[in-house]
């Protein structure tokens, strides 16, 4: 699967309050108004600016904090492609395969806002065109590649009638 | 990850909690399905967990009396939307048996350990801090809706088992130093990602004389190292709790074997450790107390699950009875359950803190995750006893939220600026 897209850039430590704040948490149970607000503590435009197939490029322990689910669905809702950082806090990346949003584990230092880039999620390849530089992602765990590739935890369960996680 | 099995025989308490529940013999790096013993969620997280099963069309669940469905994060109800969310696990808990935990009864992690919890089990929950139940000696973790969904409905979910980090502690806080201060110590060292797809066992001789109020305190927090559970071994500690609460039939033994494999040893001797604080915006922002002592504060919270239980409201009262807050900083109080406050009413610490000026707020999550009673103003600053200050975290990303000790709080909520709570014990 290849997408390409334009990049939005973060730092480090992006919390989910950043991404989806308690302060709009009677949105919860309306996940296409909250995604208006995406990421808007981090960045007040993300949510205006942002087209199918951007990256969300980040630093280090992205998604850090709550367990909301809420804060990758809203990301993917947005039309974000994949998200990028150097690492990842433990359960929005659980949650994120859970809905079907890429995430790459990946050296983040060498691509700036509005970079053009070409994403092949399956091989972790990441093509900056705009510097003409490739980055190797580190690959996905096999279970997470299952779940992801099923389209989520839900089509997983569904498909199988249960975890089908073995090699 | 591959390690040699046949030199394995040795097991962390991970390992041996999620070997027992899967019928393998796991070790770090396994992935497993497990089965699960309770299921939590939440107000914020539930609703999207039952909109998934809907989907799924399993609406259902595998233990009804183990499935507890909090509301807690926005007790009693601010606004119609989430009056309509409450709705929605008020209809599953009629509809499956699972049990409703409603606006009067707390914190859901606080109630997990006072009614539900016991050593050896596996817990997950939609919530964050679900890792509170590790001090009982039990794998206890947080994940989203979905994979909380699939628990309640199945009984079962999937796991890589964790490393761990064994985190050995040693000496006697001095006074006016708590667990609190050892914890927000421990993740300015390791950093918020230290722990990260870790799981830590909390050991040593501080901890094994450590009463469980304080246990709690570590293993909420051990998220906030990037952890996927922070467990302790059961003790005599661990049997009078259950025993106190009906349960003492649930009480065994539960330890790591003397040669585990750990991913690395941590060290820390409390003996010289100082109050100490997280500074605005992350936990791992640590500074010693005589380091931002002096600064401004418009409103001060104690409660919480971190440090909302009976044993904290004692230390505020100690500190406060008496006295009054200081005119320019607000004081808000909120314990952590039913049981805590109705407790604190019982010893009188409500009236102390009420009389000092206190708002006394009904137990609950909201203040602490921003969603009402105790957001904050543009440029304000509020000192907590809760276990995160991200900016937004209390509803205003304008404003600065540090982190601390009841005794801090209460210290800090008398002078109106941060403040040793040492010279009032």
């Amino acid at each position: 699967m290849q997408i390409k897209g334009k990049v939005f850039k973060f730092g480090d430590s992006i919390s989910t309050d950043h991404i989806a704040p308690g302060r709009l948490f009677h949105l919860r149970t309306n996940l296409p108004e909250l995604a208006k607000h995406v990421l808007e503590d981090a960045d007040t435009e993300f949510a205006q600016k942002v087209q199918p197939g951007d990256f969300v490029v980040a630093g280090k322990n992205f998604g850090l904090g709550s367990s909301r689910e809420h804060a990758p669905t809203i990301i993917k809702i947005a039309g974000v492609g994949a998200v990028l950082a150097q690492s990842f806090a433990r359960i929005f990346y659980r949650n994120a395969i859970n809905v079907g949003l890429p995430v790459l584990i990946c050296d983040t230092t060498q691509i700036d806002r509005g970079d053009e880039l070409a994403v092949d999620v399956g091989k972790g390849e990441i093509r900056n065109v705009t510097k003409g530089i490739t980055i190797q992602a580190k690959p996905l765990p096999d279970v997470m590649i299952k779940i992801l590739n099923d389209g989520g935890l839900l089509e997983h369960f569904r498909k199988h009638g249960g975890f089908a996680l073995d090699a | 990850m591959e390690r040699s099995r046949t030199r394995l025989v040795s097991k962390t308490i991970v390992e041996k909690i999620l070997s027992e529940h899967s019928g393998l013999d796991a070790y770090a790096g396994d992935i497993v399905v497990a089965n699960i013993d309770a299921a939590l969620v939440q107000d914020g997280t539930g609703p999207l967990a039952v909109q998934q099963l809907q989907k799924l069309g399993m609406e259902q669940a595998a233990n009804p009396e183990r499935t507890i469905l909090f509301i807690d994060h926005a007790a009693p109800s601010p606004r119609k939307e989430l009056s309509n969310a409450h709705k929605i696990l008020r209809d599953f808990a009629a509809k499956t048996g699972a049990i409703l935990s409603d606006v009067d009864e707390g914190v859901c992690h606080q109630r997990m350990v006072e009614d539900y919890m016991n050593p050896g089990e596996v817990l997950i929950g939609a919530d964050s801090h679900t890792c509170t139940a590790g001090a009982l000696g039990a794998f206890a973790t947080g994940m989203g809706s979905t994979d909380v969904a699939i628990g309640i409905a199945s009984g079962k979910t999937w796991l890589r088992v964790p490393e761990t980090i064994k985190v050995y502690v040693t000496g006697e806080f001095k006074k006016g130093v708590y667990p609190k201060d050892l914890m927000l110590h421990f993740i300015g060292m390791i950093g918020a990602d230290g722990a990260t797809y870790q799981s830590i066992e909390f050991c040593g001789p501080t901890i094994d004389a450590m009463d469980m109020s304080g246990r709690f305190t570590l293993a909420n927090m051990a998220v906030e190292a990037g952890a996927k559970a922070g467990l302790f071994k059961t003790d005599e500690t661990t049997k009078k709790y259950l025993e106190e609460r009906g349960r003492g039939d649930k009480w065994r033994e539960i330890a790591p074997d003397a040669d585990a494999t750990y991913e690395r040893v941590v060290e820390i001797d409390v003996t010289d450790l100082e109050p100490t604080i997280s500074c605005p915006h992350t936990v791992d922002n640590t500074k010693t107390i005589s380091e931002v002592i002096g600064t401004k504060v418009d409103q001060v919270f104690i409660g919480t699950c971190t440090n909302g239980r009976i044993e904290d409201l004692r230390i505020a009262a100690q500190i406060l009875a008496g006295k009054s807050r200081n005119p320019n900083t607000r004081l808000l109080v909120c314990p952590a359950s039913k049981e805590v406050y109705l407790q604190a009413i019982e010893e009188g610490i409500l009236a102390k803190l009420a009389s000092a000026g206190a708002a006394i707020i009904n137990p609950g999550c909201g203040a602490c995750v921003g969603v009402h009673g105790g957001i904050l103003g543009d440029g304000e600053v509020c000192l907590a006893t809760q276990n995160r200050n991200f900016q937004g975290r209390m509803g205003n990303t304008e404003a600065f939220i540090y982190l601390s000790s009841p005794a801090v709080a209460a210290a800090t909520a008398l002078e109106g600026v941060i403040a040793d709570p040492r010279k009032y014990l």
